[in-house]
């Protein structure tokens, strides 16, 4: 048996009522113009010991607040946080000495090796030198990283470099382990290793962990939830307690693939509709009332569907809950976007619209992307899978013309944008990653200058700014310094900039990343209406679900493709005997195991 | 309780060894602290080295006889002997002032068609001299280097005739110091207080604002480290970095430049490092306040450069500038340095000015390390 | 095409306007500048601390110095009794100057000698000492005529009527503030036009604008208007302030003015766009500027002359675009030199700037991606 991890004393003994962190009545604000922003309002949470807690919420709800007050990084402007027992603001030195606290971007010294990194931290715990080559080892074995001691960590991948960041935090194995967002931008097989580590560390060690996550799947496998949104608890318990609430009142409409989305748009915000999106089989629906209204009275234009119930899952609960909570106007507007008629590519006629052949991108001797060929359709939604760092990107910007590619052969609308004259740039539409626009001009000045660079004039600009405004419900912040929108009005107005041209192709890399679920689900609602108006759509995205959306789809690993198929085809490859229904995620996981097989061999 | 302080004073030497070797590691991989400690001063030193003089030489004059004799003859031979002229003749006045504006040449001497005549009148003969006054400290110069040649020729002139004392009272100047009064002599060892104010406050401000940008800060902070060994982790790699650099810019100096080192080397390493300590605290202070490395490296550039450059009497005379500008004057850490440097070199060991401005370099370092310890609080607030 | 480039033009002066980080790279280092600059950077001594060490009785040596005691340049710090009393004051930086009259003086001055008054300088500030001998050298000149009148004796055989043509009175600031015209336009331009394209490459609106149909001759235009309009108008400004607050002379035209800030402003825009071109991030962009601007101000003859300089650096000097704008502002402010003579300079100025044009459009277009 290799040597175990020193157990902490305390917690190990104690049982899993004592509470390693308490959160009572805290609030929080930060100074800003024009008024303070309130980041944290009367918080009261409890941690227990020895279990994982997980902290969910959208982007900008106060999980890393929380994480750093906990931290004793900052203040509480009123309430008491109490960690093992210590009040965290009196005995921030002791209190820091006994937890350990991964930051969302751990603080990795990139120009440092593995061990340099180790070495530093184990200093700055304390760690003491004699028992260091016995837990390094342990560490190494149970992070993997044992052969690239030497590798400097800025040239670790993604999930390497998260796993040598708790390995950091773990030199001194602390009692109270605090994660923040440690999965984010990590590939599914990283994702699932970090996952083993963190239930190791609980159930062997009686380690206790607060994590915090956007992935709601995840925070399925915590012993406790707590729901955050916009700064308040909006619940807490088990992952069960969420979702139990809405048991019967969970569905799945099964659909054949190519109806799934005018499916969806046809129930999406009915009356008697909570929650719908696509799902693994079909169209999953979470309705108001425990009985399945009757669809085919409802809505009499649905294809024949069967309706099957299912088991509610924790986004159902903390979709539900968001609605209950902001009540939001539901997004039922129909987005018009080619003009009558619809201008068609000249030659257009069934031939790809993106035509992408034994593509190659090197950077000095790196190859970001290697040999990739694929076609897009017209009207077709397309998807670009992959984690961060598989070449998804690199793909993107060459499609763009914002790259050129070291060899072979990329053709949108039958040109190279790269050579491309204005006016077939002038038939698509561009979203970038970050949702860049000019972060100090207002909402209408952003539209203006797009409309302006995109040649339009006159009555038809002035047509196009007021549609923009009114679809997209930026008519009220019309003035507004886009800099300081919320993230989810920014998605919004960036994809309002790409498309007041009426665009017949549209290229969106991660548009959904780091917006809340409501945000995403419209934001696919757009899409959809697009795709349904003959709009093609290629887009990248490293959240496995969001594929399902997809007609056709692209999974790209190290700079190369997986697969190639429709979600069906690519799910089909990964069904087996023990694994009958497999997700994206089992899909994408069995690629990648298959593939290193093979380069094994 | 006693034992619990000597693991405490031990793990405080831990953590802070453990800072320093990754500090190290970072400046060995990262050229560009390299670069800025010993890259930066050689280029500056040669660049203002040898870009910045304000010893004219061969300065193109016109000179315009109008009716050459012997009397003249001596005269222009005169400005023909001096190192300082260029002479180029011209045989009427109109061609030497086109001459003039349009830059060929610095000044005009013009003697008369009378002047032999009127040099033996009682009246005496006058000489005109127009300078070109658009820079003035060089039409300056220029018009001392002329009275120079005119009275050094005049007393010869003179002697020829037999007359003695010819002025009632004579200048006799003696130059202390820097007696062929080379303007590199005194340029060089300010540029280097210039130069190590731009390198200690860039390098810190630099690296500091670097750990808030990539996150790193963040990590440190939660662990048992005090602000004050983070402080002193980044401080003492630093230092010996700007040492280095220093030594570099004092043997550019003494070798390259030839700039004479009167005093002791001890004595000059002993300031610099007092200095180093002030710039290093200043760039620090900048960083800890911006937490941007963007806007610290901007601020670092703007609070000390300029200020360096033209506040420290490095070129301009402090005593000259009008009263509340020389009150700022003495917040520019520069200004004591320029004056230490410029002693040491030229003078000697001179402690009259060496205690005083030590003693302000002293309170300066303590006040920007005190600031940088008092502003650097274990939050992220 | 003009639509989109004048849609371009007016989102970066909202885009520079707004941002409250480059209206203070706009406004507060011009500012400061100007100020430290036109108030600081003077040649020109004013009380400068000297002793005085008189071991003659007469009053001669009184009259001769109360020449000192009475110029603004001088104020006395200190009177010395003995030698030894001279090195500690000077050493110690207490006084710049020691006047050392003899006890002969007035002995030798009434015999009809020549008497000698000894200047010890402080020469750790070469250039100092070089004014202050001249300033000396100039009372005791004045001091010598009223000598030879009072004596009876003809005037010197030969004297010097010296003229400054252009600044009478050789004030420093005349010659400091038209320079600062031209270091200012230079800076200011220089940030406004190397920062902006990494700062849309670092927050990804750059892509952005890739897509559009717009063309790189359009950005370009787009990034070297707002350029042209922000330089002039600093220009103007500071002209402004030269004449009307530093009371500095503008003799000469304005449409010669003019003509050589657009032709430096070509080249100022010109290296800006490159830096812009090749910078990833603003910071890198700052760094280019910087080593840009340093030689370029040092080696303009913007504080000491080019002339100065070992003949190998003046030969680099003729590559910089700031060398000619200085020689053109200096003498349209205080020569009033026309056109004509000044096309010696307009033409190099015009060849760097239409260069520096091409090479930034060059490396725009090849730097895109």
């Amino acid at each position: 048996m290799p040597p175990a991890l020193p157990t902490p004393s305390a917690a190990g003994e104690a049982g899993r009522d004592q509470h390693v962190l308490t959160f009572a009545a805290v609030n929080k604000t930060f100074p800003a113009m024009p008024r303070p922003i309130s980041a944290l309002t009367d918080i009261s949470i409890t941690v227990r010991a020895g279990e994982v807690t997980g902290l969910i919420g959208p982007d900008g709800a106060g999980k890393t607040t929380l994480m750093r007050l906990a931290a004793g990084l900052l203040i509480p402007d009123s309430g008491h946080i109490t960690v093992l027992g210590m009040d965290v603001v009196q005995n921030q030195q002791t209190v820091q000495a006994s937890i350990g606290y991964m930051p969302q971007r751990f603080g990795l010294y990139e120009d440092l090796t593995v061990q340099e990194n180790l070495d530093l931290y184990a200093d700055l715990q304390g760690a003491p030198v004699a028992e260091r080559p016995a837990h390094y080892e342990e560490l190494l074995r149970m992070t993997g990283l044992g052969p690239f001691l030497d590798r400097l960590a800025g040239r670790l991948s993604g999930g390497m470099k998260q796993k040598l960041g708790l390995a950091c935090t773990l030199v001194r194995p602390p009692r109270l382990l605090l994660l923040d967002e440690p999965t984010v931008g990590v590939d599914p097989v990283s994702r699932r290793e970090l996952w083993a580590i963190v239930y190791r560390l609980t159930q062997e060690q009686g380690m206790s962990v607060l994590l915090s996550t956007a992935y709601l799947d995840e925070a399925e496998r915590c012993h406790q939830v707590l729901l955050l949104n916009e700064g308040r608890l909006l619940g807490s318990g088990p992952p069960g307690s969420f979702s139990r609430p809405l048991s019967g009142r969970t569905f799945v409409l099964t659909v054949p693939a190519g109806e799934r989305r005018r499916v969806l748009e046809t129930v999406s915000g009915q009356t008697g509709i909570t929650d719908a999106i696509i799902a693994r089989q079909g169209v999953r629906v979470v309705t108001e009332t425990p009985e399945m209204p009757p669809l085919a009275q409802l809505f009499p234009s649905l294809p024949a569907v069967g309706v099957e119930a299912v088991p509610p899952s924790l986004e159902d609960g903390f979709v539900a809950l968001l609605h209950e909570d902001k009540a939001r106007p539901r997004q039922t507007k129909t987005l018009q976007v080619a003009s009558a008629g619809g201008a068609l590519p000249p030659g257009g006629g069934d031939g790809p619209v993106i035509a992408v052949h034994d593509v190659q991108r090197r950077f000095g001797d790196f190859y970001a992307v290697k040999g990739v060929s694929f076609e897009v359709r017209r009207g077709e939604v397309f998807g670009l899978l992959g984690a961060n760092g598989a070449g998804k990107s690199t793909t993107f910007r060459m499609l763009c013309g914002l790259l050129p590619a070291s060899a072979g052969d990329l053709r949108v609308a039958g040109v190279d944008l790269r050579q491309a004259s204005a006016t077939a740039r002038a038939r698509i539409g561009y979203m970038s990653q970050k949702f860049s626009l000019y972060g100090n001009l207002s909402v209408r000045q952003n539209l203006d200058f797009f409309s302006s660079a995109y040649n339009l004039a006159g009555n038809h600009r002035r047509q196009r700014l007021d549609w923009a405004l009114e679809t997209f419900d930026l008519a009220p912040l019309a003035e507004t310094i886009s800099g300081g929108l919320p993230l989810g009005y920014k998605q919004r107005l960036a994809l309002a900039c790409a498309l007041m041209h009426e665009p017949d192709i549209l290229f969106l890399d991660e548009p959904t990343s780091g917006v809340d679920p409501l945000a995403r689900r419209e934001f696919w609602h757009h899409i959809n209406m697009l795709a349904a108006q003959q709009v093609t759509v290629l887009v990248t995205t490293h959240f496995m679900e969001e594929a399902e959306y997809c007609d056709r789809l692209a999974i790209m690993a190290e700079g190369s493709l997986l697969a190639l198929g429709t979600p069906e085809e690519i799910k089909n490859r990964a069904r087996s005997a023990d694994r009958p229904d497999p997700d994206m995620e089992d899909a994408f996981i069995h690629l990648i195991t298959v593939r290193e097989q093979e380069v094994a061999a | 309780m006693n034992e619990r302080a000597t693991a405490g004073r031990m793990g405080s030497a831990m953590r802070l060894r453990g800072l320093m070797r990754k500090e190290f590691l970072q400046i060995i991989r990262d050229p560009s602290s390299v670069a800025i400690a010993f890259l930066l001063p050689v280029v500056l030193l040669f660049l203002f080295g040898y870009g910045v003089s304000l010893d004219a030489e061969h300065v193109p004059l016109a000179l315009v006889v109008e009716q050459p004799s012997a009397d003249t003859a001596t005269l222009t031979g005169a400005f023909h002997g001096s190192r300082y002229f260029a002479p180029v003749h011209f045989s009427t006045m109109q061609e030497a002032e086109a001459a003039l504006m349009a830059n060929q040449v610095q000044a005009i001497v013009r003697l008369r068609g009378d002047f032999a005549r009127e040099l033996r009148s009682p009246a005496g003969a006058p000489i005109q001299v127009i300078v070109n006054g658009v820079d003035a400290n060089n039409g300056r110069l220029i018009s001392g280097y002329v009275e120079g040649v005119w009275s050094g020729w005049l007393q010869e002139w003179a002697t020829q005739q037999g007359m003695t004392s010819l002025f009632p009272v004579e200048v006799e100047q003696r130059v202390w110091f820097n007696a062929e009064l080379r303007s590199r002599n005194f340029l060089v060892p300010g540029l280097i207080a210039v130069i190590m104010t731009l390198i200690g406050a860039l390098l810190t401000a630099l690296v500091m604002a670097r750990e808030w940008e990539r996150g790193t800060m963040e990590s440190l902070l939660v662990t048992p480290v005090a602000m004050r060994e983070v402080l002193l982790g980044k401080l003492v790699p630093y230092f010996l970095l700007g040492m280095g650099g220093m030594s570099l810019s004092v043997a550019m100096a003494v070798w390259l430049f030839a700039v004479p080192l009167r005093g002791s080397l001890f004595v000059l390493f002993a300031a610099a490092a007092l200095f180093l300590l002030v710039a290093l605290g200043m760039g620090l202070l900048i960083s800890i306040l911006t937490k941007d490395q963007f806007v610290a490296g901007q601020v670092a550039i703007v609070v000390t450069f300029l200020p360096a450059f033209i506040l420290s009497g490095f070129i301009f005379d402090v005593g000259s500038m009008p009263f509340p500008v020389q009150v700022i004057t003495h917040l520019i850490p520069a200004r004591y340095f320029v004056a230490i440097l410029q002693s040491v070199f030229l003078a000697g060991n001179i402690w009259s000015v060496l205690w005083p401005n030590a003693l302000a370099l002293a309170v300066m370092a303590f006040f920007f390390l005190g600031m940088s310890r008092r502003k650097t609080r274990k939050s992220l607030e | 095409m003009w639509k989109r480039i004048a849609a371009l033009v007016r989102k970066e002066f909202l885009a520079l306007l707004k941002d409250k980080k480059s209206r203070l790279v706009l406004i507060v280092p011009p500012f400061l500048q100007l100020l430290v600059f036109g108030y600081a950077a003077t040649y020109d001594l004013k009380n400068v601390p000297y002793a005085v060490y008189n071991e003659d009785r007469g009053a001669a040596s009184r009259q001769l110095l109360a020449g000192f005691s009475g110029s603004p340049n001088f104020s006395l710090k200190a009177t010395v009794d003995h030698d030894g009393q001279i090195a500690p004051l000077i050493e110690g930086k207490k006084v710049l100057l020691v006047l050392h009259i003899g006890p002969q003086f007035s002995r030798d001055l009434a015999l009809g000698n020549t008497a000698s008054l000894q200047a010890v300088v402080d020469g750790r500030d070469s250039n100092t000492a070089m004014i202050l001998l001249n300033y000396v050298r100039q009372i005791v000149f004045s001091f010598n005529r009223q000598q030879m009148v009072a004596q009876g004796r003809a005037s010197l055989p030969a004297r010097l009527v010296t003229r400054a043509w252009f600044n009478p009175n050789l004030e420093s600031r005349w010659f400091i503030v038209p320079g600062i015209v031209g270091l200012l336009t230079l800076v200011v331009t220089l940030l406004v036009t190397a920062l902006s394209v990494a700062r849309e490459r670092e927050q990804g609106t750059f892509d952005q604008l890739l897509v559009t149909p717009l063309t790189p001759f359009e950005i370009l235009m787009g990034k070297t208007l707002p350029g042209f309009c922000i330089g002039s108008l600093e220009a103007t400004l500071v002209t402004l302030v030269a004449v009307f607050w530093f009371k500095v002379p503008l003799l000469g035209s304005l449409l010669t003015l003019y003509v050589g800030i657009l032709l430096f402003l070509l080249s100022a825009i010109g290296v800006g766009l490159m830096i812009s071109s090749l910078a990833v991030t603003q910071q890198q962009g700052l760094l280019g500027a910087f080593l840009f601007l340093v030689p370029a101000i040092i080696l303009s003859g913007f504080s000491t002359p080019i002339a100065n300089m070992p003949p190998l650096v003046q030969q680099i000097t003729l590559l910089n675009p700031m060398r000619y704008f200085l020689v053109i502002l200096r003498g349209v402010f205080l020569e009033g030199t026309p056109f004509a003579l000044l096309i010696p300079q307009f033409w190099p100025l015009a060849v760097i700037g239409i260069a520096n044009m091409l090479a930034a459009a060059w490396l725009f277009r090849h730097r895109m991606y």
